[in-house]
C-alpha cells in the first residue's frame, strides 16, 4: 500500500510527526514500512515552462523545434521528441545545467542541427510513473519559471506500507490517518475539496443527496438496479451525475496519484481512484448513455458469457462468477473489473458510478479463476467496510462534480439486502490479563480501544461489551481479537520479558534426530562434507508427481538421494572438482495408499570420489577402493547397532557395478541400505575422474538406540598366535574359510585376522593364498603349545574336508 | 620420608625434561650421568639416604625410587634411539614443509546454525519433534485456522501432490501432530523441509529449511513467549543484541509478533542487509489462536500456548554472509569446504 505522506497529513491534521517517525510507529502497530521515498528529491532543479511555439525540426520529422518561456526572460529554443508537444502547454522543464534522476546533467545541445536549451520532461523521466508516451502536460494555473515541485505539490514522500492480510481497513490513507491520527479516530477528518469551477453543484448535492435504501431493487435517475444474488452482492449503491466533460485532471487530483505511483486517466476515473486510495471504498463509473435499460442486474454470470475486460482481454466467464450486468448482457466483472462496453470515454455526458460490497470469498474465487487481480478485487477479498459506503459514494460524487463538472442526481439508489449489523463482543479483562501475562484494567482497555473506533457499550469490572466498528467488522470477531488489539495498542515493548519457572515436556527427542546429531558427527570426522538439497526429482528419479511442478526436471518427489548427490557430484564435476565427499541426511518419497499421503524415509546417503587422503608431498595420493567403501559401510552398520556382518555382497544392482555392489542387512533379514562402485553410465563424468563409491541406507528409530556394550573382563594371560597361509580355490569366498575357522578352532579361539591375500609363483593357478592370523587365549591359565597346535590341526582338516583348502608349502 | 618422595618426584620432572631436550648423544650422556650417575647421580644421592628412614619407611621409598629410576632409563633408551636416528635423518628433513593431515569434513552452514539453535532451546526445556514433508491440506491450513478461501492463504504458494495433499508450506503442521499425540505441558521445536512454489533465485528456494517452536500449558502468557525468545535471540546473537517485537498477523497465532534483533552485520547503525532500518527480522510469533486448539481438541479456556517459526537458511545467508541462497543447495565443495 503506497499513501502520500501529504494526503496522509490532509485527513489526519493534527499528526506532527516525520515521515520517519511515521515509519517507525506504523511498524511498532503491526504494518512495517518497506520504503520512505522522497519524491522531490532528483528533481529540485525541475521548473514550469510554457511552450510559445512548437514547429516540426527543419531536420527531423519525428522532432519539435520549440520555443519555450521558462521564466528567464528570454525566450528559450528547446528541442522536443515527444508527439504531444503543443503551442499553449505547461510542461517540467529541465533548463541547462539541471540533474534528472539517475544522475543525468542536461547541457546545451546541438540536435540534428538546432541549439536546444533545456529539455521537456516525461513522467518517467522524473521517476513519477512508468508513462513516458509523451511530455507531462500539466493542467491549471502555473507560473512560467516557478518550481515544479512546488508548483504541483510534490515535496512529499511516499510511504510503502506492508499491511498484512488481516488488516483490509489500513488499505487507504483513511485507515493509515485512524491508526496515526493524536485521539484516533476522533482526530481524522475528511479534507474540503479544493474548490473548483462547479463548487455551487457540490454543494447542492451536498445539501440535497437522499440515499433510497431498498432490499431488493432501486432506481436512481430512470436507471433500474436490482440485485439478483444477495449472497454474493452485499449492497449496491448507484449514483447518477449528468453532463460530465470528461478531460484530464486537475494538477492537484494527478499529482496527488502520481504521488502514490498511480497514472491519471482522466478526470472520473481518476476521481474514482482517488477515492478507493483515500477511503478504502473500489468504485466503478459506467458511460449511462452505454448501458442498455438502463438498468443494473447483479447476477451470476450465465453459461456462455464472456466479456472484454478494460485491459482489452476477452474473458470467458463462469457461471458462478458475479456480474455487473445491464439489460441484455455483462457490464463489469464485479468487485475485479469493468467491462470496455462501458468504459467512460472522452465522449460520455452521463455516468452511473458504482459504489458496491462483493462477498470476500466470492470476489477471491473469482479474481483467482481470471487470474487478474486488480485495487478493487484486493480489497473486496479482504473486506470493506460496509458503514463507510455513504461516505465514499458522497465523496466520489462530489469529486466528480468538481473536477468534471455536471449535476448529480439527488437521490441515490443504496439496494441493501440484509443490513450488516456490527458485531458486539465480550471482553473479559481477567482473560486479557491470563493471555497477556499482565494485570489490564476496564478503564485501560477503554482508553486502548476508543480511539481505534470501537464503542464499549458497558464497561464492567468482570467484562466488557464493545461494539465494533464496520471497518474492523472482518478482523476482529472475538474476544481473543480484542485482546490482540489491547496488547497492540498497549505496545508490545511495553510488556516484561523475564523468564518464568515452566513444567518440564511430555514430549520425547524424536530418535530419529538423535541418530542425525550421531551420524554427521561420524561423517565430518571421516572427512564428509554435508549437503542439503531439495526433494525435488526428474521424472526417472522419482514415483510421486506434483500437480504443479516448477519445471519438468523437478516434476517428482525423490524415491531416493543418492542419485540427487550424483548430479551435485556432476555439478563438482564441472567446476573441476576430483575430490569429492558428500554426504547428506533427507526424506524419500515412495507412493502411499490411494488418496493419502506418500511414504517417506528418512535416508543417508554417501558419495565419494578421488583421493584417500589429502595431498601430501611424502608420498603419491592413492585413490578410493572398493576397502574403503566396504569399510565405511561396516562402520556405518555397527554405528546403526546392526552388527558388522550386516555387509555383504549383493551382486545385482542397478546403480552399481554388480562385483561391487553390497547391501546392508538388518538384523530380522531385511535389506536397509546398498552401497558399491557407482556404474559409469550413471555419472556424466569428465575423463579424468576416478572410481566414484556411493551407499545410501534407510535410518529408522530402533537404530538410535545402539546396544549397550557388555563389558569382558581384561585377559588375564598371554595369547598364542599362530600365522596360516592357505591356498584358497577361487570359487571359495574367504568368509566361507573364516566362517570355518571359527567352527572348528574351538572356545579358546579370540580372533581370526586375515593379513594378507597373495597370487603368483608359488601359488597354483585357479587358487590365491590368504594368510591369518589366528589368536588363542583362555580366561584361567596360560594355554600350552600343545592345545593350540591340537586346535590348528583341527582347523587345517576342517578346511580340506569343507574347502578342499591346503596350508601353503 | 615425604621429603625424599618429593624429592623423587622432583627427580623425574626434571628427568623427562633433560631427556627430551638432549639433541645430541653427547647431551644425553651427560643427563644420564647427572641423573643416574652410580657415584654423582641425584639418585644415587637420594638412595644413600635411605639409611636414615625407619624401617617402616624404608621400602616405600625404596619403591619409589626403582620406578623413577626403571622411567629414566627407559627415556633415556629411547631418546637414544631418536637421537640417534635423527642424526641420521636431519640432513633430508626440512621441518617448514607441512605436516600430513587428513580430510576436514563439516556439517552444511545451515546444520550448524541450527545445532545451535537446538543447543539453546534444549537447555530451557525444549525437545525435537518431527511430521511429514507432505501434508493434507487439514493440517497444513484448516486445522491452522487459514481457509483455503482466505487471502492468508495466499501467504505460501503451494506445490500440491493430488486434491488436498500438498507439500507442506510450513513447519506448523507439526504443531497439530505433535498436540494430538501428546499432552500438555509440550516444549518442542521442530525443524525440517518445506516447499514454496517461489522460483529458484538469489533469495527464494523452492525448498528451504524451516524451524517451528510450540509450548503449550496453562498459564502460559505472551510475557513468556517475549521471555523465552528474547532470551534464545541473546544466546544466538550475543548479550549485545537488541530483540524487538512487533504486531504482525499469522492466522494461526493470535496475539501475533515478528521478532527482529539489531542488525549484527551494521551494529543496528543500518546498512543494506537491514535495509537501512537497523534492525533484522528473524522469526514471527505469537499466542496459538484458540481456533488451533478447538481444531485439536485442546480446551482453551484451560491451555494456552506460544508458537514460533524461524529460517534457519537465512539466519545463516545473514551470518557468514552468504550472498545467494542457491550456495546452501549446490553441494559446491569449495563453498562447504569453508565451513570445516
Amino acid at each position: 500500500m503506497d499513501i502520500s505522506y501529504r494526503w496522509l497529513k490532509s485527513l489526519a491534521p493534527g499528526l506532527v510527526a516525520a515521515p520517519e517517525e511515521v515509519a517507525e510507529r506504523l511498524a511498532m502497530y503491526g504494518a512495517p514500512v518497506d520504503a520512505l521515498v522522497r519524491l522531490d528529491a532528483e528533481i529540485r532543479d525541475i521548473v514550469i515552462a510554457r511552450v510559445i511555439e512548437a514547429r516540426r525540426h527543419p531536420n527531423a520529422d519525428r522532432l519539435s523545434l520549440c520555443q519555450v518561456d521558462a521564466g528567464t526572460g528570454e525566450v528559450l529554443s528547446v528541442v522536443c521528441g515527444a508527439p504531444n508537444v503543443r503551442p499553449g502547454g505547461i510542461y517540467p522543464f529541465a533548463p541547462v545545467g539541471a540533474s534528472l534522476p539517475g544522475g543525468v546533467t542536461i547541457r546545451k545541445a546541438k540536435i540534428r542541427g538546432e541549439e536546444s536549451q533545456g529539455m521537456l520532461c516525461s513522467a518517467r523521466e522524473l521517476g513519477l510513473g512508468r508513462d513516458h508516451e509523451g511530455i507531462l502536460e500539466l493542467h491549471g494555473d502555473f507560473t512560467p519559471g516557478e518550481s515544479f515541485v512546488e508548483a504541483v505539490g510534490l515535496d512529499d514522500v511516499r510511504i510503502v506500507v506492508d499491511v498484512t492480510a488481516n488488516r483490509p481497513d489500513l488499505l487507504s490513507h483513511l485507515g493509515i490517518a485512524r491508526e496515526l491520527a493524536p485521539g484516533g479516530v476522533a482526530g481524522v477528518t475528511l479534507p474540503p475539496l479544493p474548490a473548483g469551477a462547479n463548487s455551487q453543484a457540490v454543494v447542492d448535492f451536498r445539501a440535497e443527496a437522499r440515499f433510497e435504501t431498498r432490499t431488493d431493487a432501486a432506481e436512481v435517475g430512470g436507471v433500474q438496479i436490482t440485485i439478483q444474488d444477495p449472497d454474493l452482492c452485499l449492497r449496491y449503491m448507484g449514483a447518477v451525475i449528468r453532463g460530465v466533460r470528461v478531460g484530464p485532471s486537475p494538477e492537484w487530483l494527478a499529482t496527488r496519484l502520481r504521488a502514490i505511483g498511480l497514472r491519471p486517466i482522466n478526470n472520473v476515473v481518476d476521481a474514482t481512484n482517488y477515492t478507493l486510495h483515500e477511503l478504502g471504498q473500489p468504485l466503478h463509473a459506467f458511460d449511462l448513455d452505454r448501458l442498455e435499460g438502463p438498468e443494473i442486474r447483479v447476477r451470476r454470470a450465465a453459461a456462455g458469457e464472456a466479456i472484454v475486460t478494460l485491459d482489452g482481454e476477452r474473458r470467458a466467464l463462469e457461471p458462478g462468477m458475479l456480474v455487473i450486468a445491464d439489460a441484455s448482457r455483462p457490464v463489469a466483472v464485479a468487485g475485479v473489473m469493468g467491462g470496455e462496453n462501458s468504459e467512460v470515454t472522452e465522449s460520455t455526458r452521463d455516468v452511473l458510478l458504482e459504489c458496491a460490497l462483493f462477498d470476500p470469498a466470492a470476489t477471491r474465487r473469482t479474481r483467482r479463476a481470471l487470474g487478474l487481480s486488480t485495487d478493487a478485487s484486493y480489497r473486496y477479498e479482504r473486506g470493506v467496510d460496509p458503514d463507510g459506503m455513504e461516505t465514499a459514494c458522497r465523496r466520489a460524487v462530489e469529486l466528480i462534480l468538481s473536477v468534471a463538472g455536471g449535476r448529480a442526481e439527488p437521490v441515490v439508489a443504496d439496494v441493501y439486502p440484509a443490513r450488516l449489523e456490527p458485531a458486539v463482543i465480550t471482553l473479559r479483562p481477567a482473560r486479557a490479563a491470563h493471555l497477556l501475562g499482565v494485570p489490564v484494567g476496564a478503564p485501560e482497555i477503554v482508553d486502548l480501544l476508543t480511539p481505534l473506533g470501537f464503542e464499549v457499550l458497558e464497561a464492567g469490572d468482570a467484562a466488557l461489551r464493545v461494539r465494533v466498528p464496520g471497518h474492523r467488522r472482518y478482523d476482529v470477531t472475538r474476544e481473543v481479537d480484542l485482546i490482540e488489539e489491547v496488547a497492540r495498542r498497549y505496545g508490545y515493548d511495553n510488556f516484561p520479558d523475564e523468564l518464568r519457572a515452566y513444567r518440564p515436556n511430555t514430549v520425547p527427542e524424536d530418535p530419529i534426530a538423535l541418530l542425525e546429531d550421531r551420524l554427521r558427527s561420524f561423517l565430518v570426522a571421516r572427512g564428509f562434507l554435508e549437503s542439503r538439497t531439495m526433494g525435488f526429482a526428474a521424472e526417472s528419479e522419482g514415483d510421486v508427481a506434483l500437480v504443479n511442478p516448477l519445471s519438468s526436471a523437478e516434476s517428482r518427489l525423490r524415491r531416493a538421494l543418492l542419485p540427487g548427490l550424483i548430479h551435485r557430484l556432476e555439478h563438482n564435476f564441472a567446476h573441476g572438482q576430483r575430490n569429492v565427499r558428500l554426504f547428506e541426511i533427507g526424506t524419500a518419497f515412495a507412493p502411499g495408499p490411494a488418496g493419502g499421503l506418500p511414504v517417506e524415509t528418512t535416508r543417508l546417503a554417501v558419495i565419494f570420489t578421488g583421493a584417500r587422503y589429502a595431498a601430501h608431498w611424502s608420498e603419491p595420493a592413492a585413490p578410493f577402493d572398493v576397502w574403503d567403501l566396504k569399510g565405511l559401510l561396516e562402520d556405518l552398520a555397527l554405528e546403526l547397532g546392526l552388527g558388522a556382518g550386516a555387509v555383504e555382497p549383493s551382486g545385482v544392482e542397478p546403480l552399481f557395478i554388480p562385483a561391487l555392489a553390497f547391501r546392508v542387512v538388518a538384523p530380522d533379514g531385511t535389506m536397509v541400505g546398498e552401497g558399491g562402485q557407482v556404474a559409469p553410465e550413471r555419472v556424466d563424468a569428465p575423463a579424468w575422474a576416478g572410481s566414484i563409491w556411493g551407499l545410501e541406507i534407510q535410518l529408522s528409530a530402533a537404530m538410535a538406540t545402539r546396544p549397550t556394550p557388555a563389558f569382558h573382563e581384561l585377559p588375564a594371560f598371554p595369547a598364542i598366535e599362530r600365522d596360516l597361509a592357505l591356498l584358497v580355490p577361487d570359487q571359495t569366498p574367504a568368509a566361507a574359510v573364516e566362517a570355518t575357522i571359527r567352527a572348528a578352532g574351538g572356545a579358546h579361539l579370540r580372533d581370526i585376522e586375515p593379513f594378507d591375500v597373495y597370487r603368483g609363483p608359488g601359488v597354483p593357478e585357479g587358487s590365491r593364498s590368504i594368510a591369518y592370523r589366528l589368536r588363542f587365549r583362555a580366561q584361567d591359565r596360560t594355554l600350552t603349545d600343545r592345545e593350540v597346535d591340537s586346535a590348528v590341526g583341527r582347523v587345517l582338516h576342517r578346511l580340506r574336508d569343507e574347502h578342499g583348502v591346503q596350508r601353503r608349502g | 620420608m615425604t621429603d625424599l618422595i618429593d624429592e623423587l618426584e622432583a627427580l623425574e620432572r626434571e628427568g623427562r625434561e633433560a631427556i627430551s631436550g638432549a639433541r645430541d648423544a653427547a647431551a644425553l650422556e651427560a643427563a644420564r650421568v647427572r641423573l643416574l650417575g652410580r657415584k654423582d647421580g641425584r639418585l644415587t644421592a637420594i638412595l644413600r639416604r635411605l639409611g636414615d628412614l625407619s624401617p617402616e619407611e624404608r621400602p616405600r621409598v625404596g619403591a619409589a625410587a626403582n620406578r623413577v629410576k626403571e622411567v629414566l632409563t627407559g627415556l633415556l633408551e629411547a631418546r637414544a634411539v631418536e637421537v640417534e636416528g635423527g642424526a641420521a635423518q636431519a640432513a633430508g628433513i626440512d621441518p617448514t614443509l607441512p605436516g600430513r593431515r587428513p580430510w576436514r569434513g563439516a556439517r552444511h552452514p545451515v546444520t550448524q546454525v541450527m545445532d545451535e539453535i537446538y543447543a539453546i532451546f534444549r537447555s530451557l526445556g525444549f525437545t525435537r519433534a518431527r511430521g511429514p514433508e507432505a501434508e493434507t491440506d487439514w493440517y497444513n491450513f484448516t486445522a491452522l485456522n487459514t481457509p483455503l478461501d482466505h487471502p492468508a492463504a495466499d501467504m505460501h504458494d503451494t506445490f500440491y501432490l493430488a486434491p488436498g495433499v500438498l507439500l507442506r508450506s510450513h513447519t506448523s503442521p507439526v504443531q497439530i501432530r505433535t498436540m494430538q499425540a501428546y499432552r500438555p505441558p509440550i516444549r518442542i521445536i521442530a525443524p525440517g523441509m518445506v516447499y514454496r512454489r517461489d522460483p529458484f533465485d538469489a533469495s527464494h528456494a523452492p525448498g528451504f529449511d524451516q524451524l517451528e517452536g510450540l509450548v503449550v500449558d496453562e498459564g502460559v502468557s505472551l510475557v513468556d513467549l517475549k521471555a523465552t525468545l528474547a532470551e534464545f535471540a541473546r544466546r544466538l546473537f550475543g548479550p549485545e543484541a537488541r530483540v524487538r517485537f512487533r504486531p504482525s498477523f499469522f492466522p494461526f497465532t493470535e496475539p501475533s509478533a515478528e521478532v527482529d534483533v539489531s542488525c549484527f552485520l551494521c551494529g543496528a547503525k543500518g546498512c543494506p542487509a537491514c535495509k537501512g532500518t537497523g534492525w533484522m527480522e528473524i522469526m514471527g510469533a505469537g499466542m496459538v489462536d484458540p481456533a488451533v486448539f478447538e481444531a485439536v481438541g485442546y480446551d482453551p479456556e484451560r491451555y494456552t500456548g506460544f508458537a514460533f517459526g524461524m529460517g534457519p537458511g537465512r539466519i545463516a545467508l545473514q551470518r557468514y554472509g552468504i550472498p545467494d541462497i542457491r550456495l546452501l543447495y549446490e553441494s559446491d565443495v569449495r563453498f562447504l569446504e569453508q565451513f570445516s
